[in-house]
């Protein structure tokens, strides 16, 4: 039997730019303004998420009391997307890392 | 005088646009100002900075990928609204996507005046008709007033 030595082995030493986030969900908030009006918020969160009128009337009820509301969730090119989308549509949306 | 003004739903899956023609004048002749300033240097006017707001508020790296990946695109729908606006303001028929396009340039109309006028939820919009910004407050209220009708009949 011929011992060989072995074939020098590349290893794949990752890349520090290829580790990928860690999974951590990121959500998107819609912020209170005076200026969008209720049924116009209402109105495109429906449009926007396919929200029930119920659910969207509830979403735009909780930005206008409470001056925020999470209106979606996700990874963050999904976030990234739905906040486009929002600010196209006039809505100040800010997105972040669910903490 | 006195037209009955309505916006709602036809069978047809469009939508039926009753308005008076000197109402259609005013909007026709605003929007044309609202394309200037888009195309111009709008991000650096403090009014237009609720059309392109801040995605990643505590993420400036963020925010500048998001900037450069997204600016252009809202830039080139804002003003396309404000086209498809300015070609049907005529009508009596509007498709489901020019009334979306109406609602979005009425809406971007109102961000840019509620801005300038620094509207916030305690102002009084019924400013004395002597006020410098009687005209600003009047057209707001009434850019308000169309946009409910256009979301009335969208959203039913």
């Amino acid at each position: 039997m011929r011992s060989s030595s072995p074939a020098p082995v590349e290893i794949d030493v990752p890349d520090i730019e290829d580790v990928v986030e860690p999974d951590v969900p990121w959500i998107v908030l819609v912020w209170n303004d005076p200026i969008n009006l209720m049924s116009y918020v209402t109105f495109v969160f429906q449009k926007l998420f396919g929200y029930s009128r119920e659910k969207a009337t509830a979403l735009m009820l909780d930005v206008h009391e409470k001056g925020r509301a999470v209106v979606a969730s996700g990874t963050r090119e999904k976030c990234e997307l739905d906040v486009f989308r929002l600010h196209e549509h006039g809505l100040w949306a800010t997105m972040q890392k669910d903490t | 005088m006195f037209e009955r003004r309505f916006v709602r739903r036809a069978r047809d899956g469009g939508f039926e646009v009753r308005l008076p023609a000197d109402e259609r004048r005013v909007i026709a002749q605003v929007l044309p100002q609202l394309k200037a300033a888009l195309l111009g240097d709008a991000t650096a006017d403090p009014a237009f900075k609720r059309l392109f707001p801040v995605a990643y508020a505590q993420d400036p790296e963020h925010e500048e990928e998001y900037r450069a990946l997204v600016g252009d695109e809202l830039l080139t729908t804002r003003v396309a609204q404000v086209d498809t606006v300015l070609e049907t303001i005529g009508l009596d028929r509007l498709t489901e996507d020019q009334l979306f396009a109406w609602m979005g340039a009425v809406n971007d109309l109102r961000l840019v005046l509620g801005t300038r006028l620094d509207v916030s939820e305690e102002t009084d919009l019924a400013v004395d008709p002597s006020h410098p910004d009687a005209g600003a407050y009047g057209l707001y209220t009434y850019l308000g007033w169309l946009l409910e009708l256009l979301v009335d009949a969208a959203a039913r």
